[in-house]
């Protein structure tokens, strides 16, 4: 009896960290612009990162506190990352390995002097950049480079109000 | 009088940032070792057409992605006039791999045939508003001998190097300015790894 409900306890565990894996999309620029102009969450902070590059996963933590921390308070976290289509195994990974709350997409959008410019025309095209945008009157505010927490949290305050 | 300081120096940044040429400037010259330990600058370049200035790295994998094609376009680009060179600008304490002597490993390993030129102190990167790599600067000579800036971009839109449809925006600009053109488009964004500044 006992073995049988440690079986059914670790069945249940499994399934419910399965459940958590992140399944990261894929998404043309297009769909992402579609995504933006229709969300569903007040502020959407979408962080442009890939696996590669050292200061964006450094930074990830920060953005991750972030929405853990408000949530509540209608923010959304989206990891772009910017990783060829042909890594998308490597980008699951690394979501499920470091445990990503956050949404995790991955953008399939090789043309990038196509689209750069539609992110925000202040982006030069290094990462990481972060791009917030505010659902009413479609606000949007751009940073290129790195944020900590607190520089993160005073870059989205006045998007809350 | 603290506090005009500080906006004097976030203003200051602000210029470090922003600063840098757009297409029709001057080219800044520059006299920076390069790996074989003598010093290059635009004056060398007397022959030249033009010249194909790359801030590139070690370390960047989308740096490295393009290290095989820097190769191919002095290969191809050097007899038309406009020879390759590359410029690493990143502080090495941030990424021990792209010291002068990971330079020299790099260069080495790779066959690179053109010079590999470190910026030590980023101002040569600061000047032309480099912000990423890999990041052109193609120059051209004008009548007066003197170069400036023809194109600012990508080498092509197709980092990965798997669209054989792909856009050689550096090849296009060239083989336009050999036809007396302006390279068009005259400049692109691209994604890239930030410049690591000290």
């Amino acid at each position: 009896m006992i073995q049988k409900c440690i079986v059914g306890l670790v069945l249940m565990l499994c399934v419910g960290l399965s459940a958590k894996a992140q399944t990261v999309e894929v998404l043309t620029f297009e769909q992402l612009q579609t995504r933006m102009a229709s969300q569903k969450q007040e502020v959407v902070v979408y962080n442009f990162w890939a696996t590669w590059c050292k200061p964006c996963v450094e930074e990830m933590p920060a953005f991750e506190k972030l929405y853990k921390e408000y949530q509540p308070k209608g923010v959304h976290v989206v990891f772009v990352s910017l990783d060829f289509k042909s890594k998308h195994a490597k980008v699951v990974e690394f979501a499920d390995k470091k445990e990503l709350q956050g949404e995790v997409i991955l953008l399939d959008a090789p043309d990038y002097n196509a689209w750069i410019d539609k992110v925000s025309t202040e982006w030069g095209g290094s990462i990481p950049a972060t791009l917030v945008v505010k659902k009413t009157g479609n606000v949007q505010k751009f940073h290129e480079g790195s944020m900590t927490y607190n520089e993160l949290v005073t870059f989205i305050k006045p998007l809350l109000k | 009088m603290k506090k005009v300081f500080s906006l004097l120096a976030i203003l200051a940044m602000g210029v470090a940032t922003f600063a840098g040429v757009v297409v029709g400037d001057a080219a800044p010259d520059f006299k920076l070792k390069n790996i074989d330990g003598k010093t290059v600058t635009l004056k060398d370049y007397t022959n030249a057409k033009g010249i194909i200035v790359i801030f590139t790295c070690n370390h960047c994998p989308y740096a490295v992605q393009y290290e095989d094609r820097i190769i191919a376009l002095n290969k191809n680009l050097k007899d038309k006039g406009f020879p390759v060179i590359a410029i690493n600008p990143n502080d090495a304490t941030k990424y021990p791999d792209d010291n002068f002597d990971g330079m020299v490993k790099r260069a080495k390993d790779k066959g690179f045939n053109f010079p590999y030129l470190h910026d030590d102190t980023q101002e040569v990167a600061k000047a032309y508003g480099a912000t990423r790599t890999p990041h052109v600067f193609l120059l051209v000579k004008g009548k007066d001998n003197k170069f400036t800036v023809a194109y600012i971009g990508a080498i092509d839109n197709d980092t990965e190097n798997v669209n054989p449809e792909k856009t050689k925006y550096v090849e296009n600009a060239v083989t336009a300015l050999n036809a007396n053109k302006k390279p068009d488009p005259s400049s692109t964004k691209a994604i890239g790894c930030t410049i690591k500044w000290k």
